[in-house]
Protein backbone atom coordinates (compact mmCIF):
# COMPACT_ATOMS: atom_id res chain seq x y z
CA UNK A 1 0.00 0.00 0.00
CA UNK A 2 1.23 3.24 -0.99
CA UNK A 3 -0.11 6.53 0.36
CA UNK A 4 2.65 9.46 0.09
CA UNK A 5 2.56 11.98 -2.42
CA UNK A 6 5.91 12.74 -2.09
CA UNK A 7 9.22 10.69 -2.47
CA UNK A 8 11.98 12.47 -0.63
CA UNK A 9 13.97 9.66 0.41
CA UNK A 10 14.36 6.24 1.90
CA UNK A 11 15.23 7.23 5.22
CA UNK A 12 11.45 8.47 5.86
CA UNK A 13 9.92 4.79 4.20
CA UNK A 14 9.17 1.68 6.05
CA UNK A 15 10.47 -1.36 4.74
CA UNK A 16 6.68 -2.75 3.40
CA UNK A 17 6.41 1.08 1.46
CA UNK A 18 10.33 0.11 -0.16
CA UNK A 19 8.83 -3.39 -0.80
CA UNK A 20 5.52 -2.11 -2.74
CA UNK A 21 7.75 0.25 -4.56
CA UNK A 22 9.64 -2.65 -6.01
CA UNK A 23 7.12 -5.06 -6.51
CA UNK A 24 5.39 -2.37 -8.52
CA UNK A 25 8.17 -1.75 -10.58
CA UNK A 26 8.49 -5.48 -11.07
CA UNK A 27 5.00 -4.99 -12.99
CA UNK A 28 6.24 -2.35 -15.21
CA UNK A 29 9.44 -3.80 -16.21
CA UNK A 30 7.03 -5.79 -18.84
CA UNK A 31 5.60 -2.33 -20.09
CA UNK A 32 9.56 -1.35 -22.01
CA UNK A 33 9.92 -4.75 -23.87
CA UNK A 34 6.48 -4.52 -25.94
CA UNK A 35 6.66 -3.08 -29.46
CA UNK A 36 3.91 -0.34 -27.99
CA UNK A 37 5.97 0.55 -24.65
CA UNK A 38 3.21 2.79 -23.50
CA UNK A 39 0.53 2.07 -20.66
CA UNK A 40 -2.13 5.04 -20.33
CA UNK A 41 -2.01 5.12 -16.62
CA UNK A 42 -0.84 8.69 -16.44
CA UNK A 43 -2.52 10.13 -18.99
CA UNK A 44 -3.65 13.54 -18.75
CA UNK A 45 -0.71 14.47 -16.26
CA UNK A 46 2.18 16.39 -16.41
CA UNK A 47 5.49 16.05 -15.26
CA UNK A 48 7.90 18.47 -14.81
CA UNK A 49 11.81 18.06 -14.05
CA UNK A 50 13.13 20.77 -12.67
CA UNK A 51 16.93 20.10 -12.14
CA UNK A 52 19.46 22.54 -10.32
CA UNK A 53 22.59 20.30 -11.34
CA UNK A 54 23.14 18.59 -14.41
CA UNK A 55 22.07 15.21 -15.03
CA UNK A 56 21.94 13.13 -18.27
CA UNK A 57 20.75 9.88 -16.85
CA UNK A 58 18.73 10.48 -14.43
CA UNK A 59 16.54 13.27 -16.27
CA UNK A 60 16.39 11.07 -19.37
CA UNK A 61 15.26 8.26 -17.22
CA UNK A 62 12.68 10.24 -15.35
CA UNK A 63 11.45 11.57 -19.25
CA UNK A 64 11.55 8.05 -20.74
CA UNK A 65 9.27 6.47 -17.88
CA UNK A 66 7.06 9.54 -17.57
CA UNK A 67 6.31 9.34 -21.53
CA UNK A 68 6.10 5.54 -20.83
CA UNK A 69 2.63 6.18 -19.21
CA UNK A 70 2.05 8.47 -21.14
CA UNK A 71 2.25 11.70 -19.12
CA UNK A 72 3.44 14.84 -20.71
CA UNK A 73 6.99 16.02 -19.84
CA UNK A 74 8.91 19.35 -19.23
CA UNK A 75 12.11 19.85 -18.79
CA UNK A 76 13.42 23.00 -17.15
CA UNK A 77 17.21 23.58 -16.90
CA UNK A 78 18.11 26.40 -14.33
CA UNK A 79 20.94 27.50 -16.58
CA UNK A 80 18.00 28.37 -19.07
CA UNK A 81 15.16 29.90 -17.10
CA UNK A 82 14.22 32.39 -14.31
CA UNK A 83 16.19 31.06 -11.75
CA UNK A 84 18.87 32.95 -13.07
CA UNK A 85 17.50 36.10 -12.18
CA UNK A 86 16.75 35.63 -8.98
CA UNK A 87 13.97 33.47 -8.66
CA UNK A 88 13.54 31.55 -5.25
CA UNK A 89 13.09 27.88 -5.47
CA UNK A 90 9.57 28.00 -3.36
CA UNK A 91 8.58 30.79 -5.78
CA UNK A 92 9.91 28.32 -9.07
CA UNK A 93 7.45 25.29 -7.40
CA UNK A 94 4.23 27.60 -6.89
CA UNK A 95 4.59 29.01 -10.33
CA UNK A 96 5.22 25.56 -11.87
CA UNK A 97 2.10 24.01 -9.61
CA UNK A 98 -0.17 27.29 -10.52
CA UNK A 99 0.43 25.66 -14.58
CA UNK A 100 -1.53 23.04 -13.11
CA UNK A 101 1.05 20.38 -13.39
CA UNK A 102 0.99 17.05 -11.36
CA UNK A 103 4.78 16.10 -10.68
CA UNK A 104 8.15 18.00 -9.90
CA UNK A 105 11.39 16.13 -10.07
CA UNK A 106 13.72 17.93 -8.68
CA UNK A 107 17.70 17.61 -8.48
CA UNK A 108 19.29 20.17 -6.13
CA UNK A 109 22.60 20.68 -5.19
CA UNK A 110 21.13 21.89 -1.58
CA UNK A 111 20.65 18.85 0.58
CA UNK A 112 17.06 19.47 1.97
CA UNK A 113 15.69 21.49 -1.24
CA UNK A 114 12.92 18.71 -2.30
CA UNK A 115 11.19 18.32 1.61
CA UNK A 116 11.31 22.70 1.34
CA UNK A 117 10.01 22.24 -2.13
CA UNK A 118 7.40 19.68 -0.96
CA UNK A 119 6.17 21.61 1.94
CA UNK A 120 5.06 24.91 -0.54
CA UNK A 121 3.64 22.29 -3.07
CA UNK A 122 0.18 20.62 -3.04
CA UNK A 123 1.65 18.79 -6.10
CA UNK A 124 3.66 15.71 -5.91
CA UNK A 125 7.58 16.24 -5.01
CA UNK A 126 10.18 13.62 -6.22
CA UNK A 127 13.78 13.58 -5.14
CA UNK A 128 15.82 13.19 -7.92
CA UNK A 129 19.10 13.63 -6.06
CA UNK A 130 19.42 16.78 -3.30
CA UNK A 131 23.34 17.63 -2.33
CA UNK A 132 24.69 14.95 -0.58
CA UNK A 133 21.28 13.98 0.98
CA UNK A 134 19.40 11.32 -0.59
CA UNK A 135 18.81 9.86 -4.42
CA UNK A 136 16.01 7.33 -3.44
CA UNK A 137 15.40 6.56 -7.07
CA UNK A 138 18.79 5.67 -7.55
CA UNK A 139 19.22 3.48 -4.67
CA UNK A 140 15.37 1.89 -5.33
CA UNK A 141 16.74 0.60 -8.94
CA UNK A 142 20.31 -0.79 -7.31
CA UNK A 143 17.90 -2.84 -4.87
CA UNK A 144 15.86 -3.77 -7.86
CA UNK A 145 18.71 -4.69 -9.61
CA UNK A 146 20.33 -6.50 -6.71
CA UNK A 147 16.86 -8.09 -5.95
CA UNK A 148 16.23 -9.28 -9.76
CA UNK A 149 19.65 -11.30 -9.84
CA UNK A 150 19.66 -12.68 -5.66
CA UNK A 151 16.00 -13.35 -5.32
CA UNK A 152 16.20 -11.46 -1.82
CA UNK A 153 18.03 -8.64 -0.17
CA UNK A 154 18.14 -10.14 3.38
CA UNK A 155 21.70 -11.38 4.49
CA UNK A 156 23.02 -10.04 1.13
CA UNK A 157 26.79 -8.78 1.83
CA UNK A 158 26.57 -5.19 -0.29
CA UNK A 159 30.37 -3.02 -0.68
CA UNK A 160 30.14 0.69 -1.42
CA UNK A 161 33.77 1.94 -2.72
CA UNK A 162 34.04 5.61 -2.70
CA UNK A 163 33.43 8.74 -2.01
CA UNK A 164 31.16 7.85 0.48
CA UNK A 165 31.41 11.78 2.32
CA UNK A 166 29.85 13.82 -0.92
CA UNK A 167 27.42 11.26 -1.89
CA UNK A 168 23.83 11.32 -1.79
CA UNK A 169 23.48 7.58 -3.97
CA UNK A 170 25.66 5.82 -0.95
CA UNK A 171 23.25 7.24 2.00
CA UNK A 172 20.27 6.25 0.39
CA UNK A 173 21.24 2.83 -0.59
CA UNK A 174 22.92 2.55 2.61
CA UNK A 175 19.42 3.47 4.58
CA UNK A 176 17.38 1.26 1.75
CA UNK A 177 19.54 -1.68 2.34
CA UNK A 178 19.92 -2.28 5.89
CA UNK A 179 15.68 -1.49 6.30
CA UNK A 180 15.41 -4.53 3.68
CA UNK A 181 18.34 -6.97 5.81
CA UNK A 182 21.24 -6.44 3.88
CA UNK A 183 24.87 -6.48 5.89
CA UNK A 184 26.50 -2.99 4.17
CA UNK A 185 30.08 -2.57 4.35
CA UNK A 186 31.36 1.08 3.31
CA UNK A 187 34.86 1.21 2.00
CA UNK A 188 36.88 4.93 0.92
CA UNK A 189 40.31 6.37 1.75
CA UNK A 190 39.71 8.41 5.56
CA UNK A 191 39.30 11.77 4.19
CA UNK A 192 36.16 10.15 2.56
CA UNK A 193 34.52 8.69 5.11
CA UNK A 194 31.90 10.74 6.88
CA UNK A 195 32.24 10.85 10.40
CA UNK A 196 29.47 8.86 12.60
CA UNK A 197 28.45 6.62 9.63
CA UNK A 198 28.79 3.49 11.64
CA UNK A 199 25.57 4.58 13.27
CA UNK A 200 24.10 3.69 9.90
CA UNK A 201 24.58 0.25 10.95
CA UNK A 202 27.42 -0.17 8.03
CA UNK A 203 30.65 -1.70 8.62
CA UNK A 204 33.46 0.30 7.75
CA UNK A 205 37.39 -0.51 5.93
CA UNK A 206 40.02 1.87 4.06
CA UNK A 207 40.89 -1.84 2.77
CA UNK A 208 39.57 -2.19 -0.59
CA UNK A 209 40.59 -6.09 -0.32
CA UNK A 210 38.70 -6.35 2.91
CA UNK A 211 35.42 -5.12 1.11
CA UNK A 212 35.66 -6.68 -1.81
CA UNK A 213 36.55 -10.26 0.26
CA UNK A 214 32.77 -11.76 1.30
CA UNK A 215 30.66 -9.55 -0.87
CA UNK A 216 27.93 -10.61 -2.95
CA UNK A 217 28.00 -7.06 -5.14
CA UNK A 218 29.73 -3.84 -4.61
CA UNK A 219 28.89 -0.59 -6.02
CA UNK A 220 30.98 1.36 -7.23
CA UNK A 221 30.76 5.44 -6.48
CA UNK A 222 31.77 7.55 -9.12
CA UNK A 223 34.63 9.87 -7.76
CA UNK A 224 32.75 13.35 -7.88
CA UNK A 225 35.99 15.17 -8.25
CA UNK A 226 33.81 18.32 -8.85
CA UNK A 227 32.91 17.96 -5.22
CA UNK A 228 35.98 18.67 -3.58
CA UNK A 229 36.49 22.09 -2.22
CA UNK A 230 39.34 21.27 0.23
CA UNK A 231 41.75 19.10 -1.41
CA UNK A 232 40.31 16.45 0.64
CA UNK A 233 40.74 14.15 -2.89
CA UNK A 234 43.51 11.98 -3.63
CA UNK A 235 44.73 12.59 -7.39
CA UNK A 236 42.99 10.11 -9.80
CA UNK A 237 45.99 7.86 -10.22
CA UNK A 238 46.64 7.35 -6.79
CA UNK A 239 42.98 6.59 -6.32
CA UNK A 240 42.95 3.75 -8.85
CA UNK A 241 45.99 2.71 -7.62
CA UNK A 242 44.66 2.28 -4.00
CA UNK A 243 41.41 1.72 -4.51
CA UNK A 244 40.65 0.92 -8.28
CA UNK A 245 38.34 -1.83 -8.86
CA UNK A 246 40.19 -4.17 -11.37
CA UNK A 247 40.27 -7.67 -12.59
CA UNK A 248 43.12 -8.29 -10.32
CA UNK A 249 41.62 -7.13 -7.15
CA UNK A 250 38.10 -9.35 -8.19
CA UNK A 251 40.30 -12.45 -8.24
CA UNK A 252 40.28 -12.47 -3.94
CA UNK A 253 36.27 -11.97 -4.54
CA UNK A 254 33.75 -14.21 -4.80
CA UNK A 255 33.61 -15.41 -8.67
CA UNK A 256 30.09 -14.11 -9.35
CA UNK A 257 30.42 -10.52 -7.44
CA UNK A 258 27.67 -8.61 -8.79
CA UNK A 259 29.52 -5.53 -9.89
CA UNK A 260 26.89 -2.04 -9.87
CA UNK A 261 27.77 1.57 -11.00
CA UNK A 262 25.44 4.42 -10.82
CA UNK A 263 27.09 6.19 -13.49
CA UNK A 264 28.50 8.38 -15.34
CA UNK A 265 31.81 6.38 -15.29
CA UNK A 266 35.40 7.55 -14.83
CA UNK A 267 37.08 4.57 -16.89
CA UNK A 268 40.42 4.01 -15.04
CA UNK A 269 39.77 6.06 -11.71
CA UNK A 270 37.68 4.02 -9.79
CA UNK A 271 36.77 1.44 -12.30
CA UNK A 272 39.04 -0.38 -14.69
CA UNK A 273 37.93 -0.82 -18.36
CA UNK A 274 37.20 -4.87 -18.44
CA UNK A 275 35.66 -4.82 -14.99
CA UNK A 276 32.93 -2.07 -16.07
CA UNK A 277 32.67 -3.85 -19.52
CA UNK A 278 32.86 -7.60 -18.24
CA UNK A 279 30.44 -10.56 -17.23
CA UNK A 280 30.29 -9.40 -13.53
CA UNK A 281 28.61 -6.05 -14.68
CA UNK A 282 25.38 -5.00 -14.34
CA UNK A 283 25.70 -1.33 -15.20
CA UNK A 284 23.60 -0.80 -18.13
CA UNK A 285 21.04 -3.07 -16.70
CA UNK A 286 21.08 -0.97 -14.13
CA UNK A 287 20.17 2.06 -16.16
CA UNK A 288 17.41 -0.09 -17.90
CA UNK A 289 15.59 -0.83 -14.52
CA UNK A 290 15.72 2.30 -13.73
CA UNK A 291 13.00 3.28 -16.03
CA UNK A 292 11.01 0.64 -14.55
CA UNK A 293 11.56 1.98 -10.83
CA UNK A 294 10.91 5.48 -11.98
CA UNK A 295 7.12 4.46 -13.25
CA UNK A 296 6.44 2.65 -10.64
CA UNK A 297 7.68 5.74 -8.52
CA UNK A 298 5.34 8.22 -10.82
CA UNK A 299 2.43 6.45 -10.96
CA UNK A 300 2.46 5.57 -7.11
CA UNK A 301 2.81 8.65 -5.86
CA UNK A 302 0.29 10.76 -8.84
CA UNK A 303 -2.38 7.86 -7.42
CA UNK A 304 -1.62 8.48 -3.72
CA UNK A 305 -2.77 12.52 -4.29
CA UNK A 306 -5.58 11.52 -6.60
CA UNK A 307 -6.82 9.68 -3.57
CA UNK A 308 -5.79 11.78 -1.12
CA UNK A 309 -8.22 14.86 -3.38
CA UNK A 310 -11.19 12.61 -3.53
CA UNK B 1 -14.44 -8.55 -4.66
CA UNK B 2 -14.77 -8.41 -0.79
CA UNK B 3 -15.47 -12.17 0.63
CA UNK B 4 -18.96 -12.33 2.31
CA UNK B 5 -19.83 -14.75 4.26
CA UNK B 6 -21.63 -17.06 2.83
CA UNK B 7 -24.87 -15.91 3.11
CA UNK B 8 -26.71 -15.77 -0.22
CA UNK B 9 -27.87 -18.88 -2.62
CA UNK B 10 -25.92 -20.52 -4.45
CA UNK B 11 -25.93 -20.23 -8.44
CA UNK B 12 -23.37 -22.94 -9.31
CA UNK B 13 -21.40 -25.49 -7.74
CA UNK B 14 -18.79 -28.05 -8.55
CA UNK B 15 -20.16 -29.97 -10.72
CA UNK B 16 -22.47 -27.40 -12.78
CA UNK B 17 -19.38 -25.24 -12.94
CA UNK B 18 -17.21 -27.99 -14.28
CA UNK B 19 -20.09 -28.66 -16.90
CA UNK B 20 -20.67 -24.83 -17.64
CA UNK B 21 -16.77 -24.50 -18.58
CA UNK B 22 -16.93 -27.69 -20.75
CA UNK B 23 -19.70 -26.45 -22.73
CA UNK B 24 -18.11 -22.95 -22.81
CA UNK B 25 -14.86 -24.78 -24.42
CA UNK B 26 -17.11 -26.57 -26.71
CA UNK B 27 -18.61 -23.66 -27.99
CA UNK B 28 -15.08 -21.67 -28.46
CA UNK B 29 -14.29 -24.49 -30.27
CA UNK B 30 -16.78 -24.89 -32.94
CA UNK B 31 -17.13 -21.36 -33.40
CA UNK B 32 -13.50 -21.28 -34.24
CA UNK B 33 -13.58 -24.42 -36.18
CA UNK B 34 -10.78 -25.87 -33.94
CA UNK B 35 -8.00 -24.90 -32.34
CA UNK B 36 -5.97 -23.37 -34.59
CA UNK B 37 -4.63 -19.57 -34.18
CA UNK B 38 -6.85 -20.04 -31.02
CA UNK B 39 -5.00 -18.21 -27.35
CA UNK B 40 -6.20 -17.49 -24.22
CA UNK B 41 -5.67 -14.15 -22.13
CA UNK B 42 -7.59 -13.80 -18.50
CA UNK B 43 -7.54 -11.52 -16.45
CA UNK B 44 -6.38 -10.92 -13.05
CA UNK B 45 -7.29 -12.23 -10.71
CA UNK B 46 -10.04 -15.15 -11.28
CA UNK B 47 -10.08 -14.71 -15.03
CA UNK B 48 -6.35 -16.30 -14.93
CA UNK B 49 -7.73 -19.48 -13.21
CA UNK B 50 -10.73 -19.94 -15.61
CA UNK B 51 -8.36 -19.52 -18.45
CA UNK B 52 -6.30 -22.24 -17.41
CA UNK B 53 -9.24 -24.59 -17.13
CA UNK B 54 -10.87 -23.20 -20.46
CA UNK B 55 -7.32 -24.32 -22.26
CA UNK B 56 -7.48 -27.67 -19.99
CA UNK B 57 -10.61 -28.45 -21.73
CA UNK B 58 -9.62 -27.48 -25.24
CA UNK B 59 -6.61 -29.57 -24.50
CA UNK B 60 -9.32 -33.03 -23.10
CA UNK B 61 -11.31 -32.34 -26.56
CA UNK B 62 -8.65 -31.28 -29.32
CA UNK B 63 -5.61 -32.50 -27.87
CA UNK B 64 -4.48 -28.86 -28.95
CA UNK B 65 -2.19 -26.82 -26.42
CA UNK B 66 -3.27 -23.10 -27.13
CA UNK B 67 -1.16 -20.64 -25.62
CA UNK B 68 -2.68 -18.92 -21.93
CA UNK B 69 -1.89 -15.29 -21.32
CA UNK B 70 -2.47 -13.09 -18.08
CA UNK B 71 -3.61 -9.70 -18.32
CA UNK B 72 -3.23 -6.92 -15.34
CA UNK B 73 -5.70 -4.17 -16.43
CA UNK B 74 -4.74 -1.94 -13.53
CA UNK B 75 -3.21 0.62 -15.71
CA UNK B 76 -5.84 0.86 -17.93
CA UNK B 77 -8.92 1.40 -15.51
CA UNK B 78 -10.85 4.56 -15.95
CA UNK B 79 -11.48 4.76 -12.34
CA UNK B 80 -7.84 5.22 -11.48
CA UNK B 81 -7.54 7.33 -8.37
CA UNK B 82 -11.22 7.62 -7.82
CA UNK B 83 -11.73 3.60 -6.00
CA UNK B 84 -11.50 3.57 -2.35
CA UNK B 85 -9.04 0.87 -2.72
CA UNK B 86 -5.75 1.64 -4.33
CA UNK B 87 -5.43 -1.54 -6.96
CA UNK B 88 -1.79 -2.95 -6.77
CA UNK B 89 -0.03 -3.24 -10.36
CA UNK B 90 0.22 -6.98 -11.13
CA UNK B 91 2.58 -8.23 -14.28
CA UNK B 92 0.96 -8.51 -17.88
CA UNK B 93 2.30 -12.30 -18.55
CA UNK B 94 1.42 -12.61 -22.73
CA UNK B 95 4.36 -14.28 -24.08
CA UNK B 96 3.23 -14.64 -27.69
CA UNK B 97 2.59 -12.49 -30.42
CA UNK B 98 -1.20 -12.07 -30.79
CA UNK B 99 -1.05 -10.81 -33.75
CA UNK B 100 -3.77 -12.45 -36.43
CA UNK B 101 -4.97 -14.34 -33.41
CA UNK B 102 -7.90 -15.02 -32.32
CA UNK B 103 -8.08 -14.35 -28.51
CA UNK B 104 -10.45 -15.63 -26.02
CA UNK B 105 -10.53 -12.77 -23.20
CA UNK B 106 -12.18 -14.37 -19.73
CA UNK B 107 -12.96 -12.93 -16.56
CA UNK B 108 -15.09 -14.61 -14.12
CA UNK B 109 -18.14 -11.85 -13.72
CA UNK B 110 -19.12 -9.63 -16.34
CA UNK B 111 -21.30 -6.91 -14.90
CA UNK B 112 -20.56 -2.69 -15.94
CA UNK B 113 -17.89 -3.75 -18.64
CA UNK B 114 -15.62 -1.46 -17.85
CA UNK B 115 -13.05 -3.96 -16.91
CA UNK B 116 -13.53 -5.15 -20.34
CA UNK B 117 -13.44 -2.41 -22.25
CA UNK B 118 -10.00 -1.54 -20.14
CA UNK B 119 -9.19 -4.91 -21.16
CA UNK B 120 -9.71 -4.68 -25.05
CA UNK B 121 -7.08 -1.31 -24.65
CA UNK B 122 -4.64 -3.37 -22.71
CA UNK B 123 -4.74 -6.17 -25.66
CA UNK B 124 -5.06 -3.56 -28.87
CA UNK B 125 -1.57 -1.99 -27.10
CA UNK B 126 0.37 -5.57 -27.10
CA UNK B 127 -0.65 -6.59 -30.90
CA UNK B 128 -3.33 -6.40 -33.38
CA UNK B 129 -5.05 -9.83 -32.97
CA UNK B 130 -7.63 -11.24 -35.91
CA UNK B 131 -10.54 -11.25 -33.23
CA UNK B 132 -11.53 -10.80 -29.55
CA UNK B 133 -13.92 -12.73 -28.10
CA UNK B 134 -15.14 -12.60 -24.49
CA UNK B 135 -15.64 -15.41 -22.48
CA UNK B 136 -17.43 -14.89 -18.78
CA UNK B 137 -18.59 -17.60 -16.18
CA UNK B 138 -21.13 -15.24 -14.98
CA UNK B 139 -23.26 -12.19 -16.73
CA UNK B 140 -25.51 -10.60 -14.00
CA UNK B 141 -26.25 -7.60 -16.37
CA UNK B 142 -25.68 -3.73 -15.38
CA UNK B 143 -24.09 -3.10 -18.26
CA UNK B 144 -22.78 0.28 -18.16
CA UNK B 145 -20.49 -0.07 -21.57
CA UNK B 146 -21.71 -1.63 -24.98
CA UNK B 147 -20.30 -4.89 -24.66
CA UNK B 148 -21.24 -8.05 -24.87
CA UNK B 149 -19.77 -12.01 -24.08
CA UNK B 150 -19.63 -14.68 -26.88
CA UNK B 151 -19.41 -17.42 -24.22
CA UNK B 152 -21.58 -17.46 -20.85
CA UNK B 153 -21.13 -19.84 -18.06
CA UNK B 154 -24.52 -18.87 -16.36
CA UNK B 155 -26.81 -15.49 -17.21
CA UNK B 156 -27.66 -14.40 -13.29
CA UNK B 157 -30.28 -11.62 -13.34
CA UNK B 158 -29.33 -9.52 -9.89
CA UNK B 159 -29.95 -6.42 -8.57
CA UNK B 160 -27.36 -3.51 -7.66
CA UNK B 161 -27.79 -4.39 -4.19
CA UNK B 162 -26.56 -8.09 -4.45
CA UNK B 163 -23.10 -9.12 -5.15
CA UNK B 164 -22.34 -12.23 -7.24
CA UNK B 165 -19.14 -14.22 -5.58
CA UNK B 166 -17.22 -16.34 -7.54
CA UNK B 167 -14.96 -18.67 -5.86
CA UNK B 168 -12.58 -21.26 -7.29
CA UNK B 169 -10.14 -23.83 -5.74
CA UNK B 170 -6.87 -22.26 -7.21
CA UNK B 171 -7.93 -18.92 -5.36
CA UNK B 172 -10.25 -20.08 -2.44
CA UNK B 173 -10.06 -23.52 -2.16
CA UNK B 174 -13.70 -24.48 -3.26
CA UNK B 175 -15.81 -24.45 -6.36
CA UNK B 176 -18.78 -22.39 -6.12
CA UNK B 177 -20.68 -19.13 -7.24
CA UNK B 178 -23.09 -17.65 -4.90
CA UNK B 179 -25.31 -14.11 -5.03
CA UNK B 180 -25.02 -12.35 -1.82
CA UNK B 181 -26.41 -9.62 -0.47
CA UNK B 182 -24.70 -6.74 0.38
CA UNK B 183 -24.40 -5.06 3.83
CA UNK B 184 -26.63 -1.35 3.78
Amino acid sequence: MWVKKDLLGLDDLTKEEIEFILATAESFKEVSSRSIKKVPALRGKTVVNLFYEPSTRTRVSFEVAAKRLSADVINISTETSSVRKGETLIDTGRNIQALNTDIIVIRHNCSGAALMLARHVDICVVNAGDGWHEHPTQALLDIFTLKEKFGKIDGLKVSIVGDIAHSRVARSNIWGLTKLGAKVTVCAPEMLIPVGIEQMNVRVTNDINDALKDADAVNVLRMQFERDAGGAFPKQLEYFKNFGITKERLKNAKKDIMIMHPGPLNRGVEIASDVADGDNSVILEQVTNGIAVRMAVLFLVAQARDKNSN
Amino acid sequence: MAQPKAVGFFVLDKETLARALTRMAHEILEKNKGAGDLCIVGIRKRGVYIAARLAGYIKKIEGAEIPVGTLDVTLYRDDLGLAEFQPAVHKTEINFDITDKNIILVDDVLFTGRTIRAALDALIDLGRPKTIQLAVLIDRGHRELPIRPDYVGKNIPTSQKQSVAVRLEESDGVDEVLIVEKAE
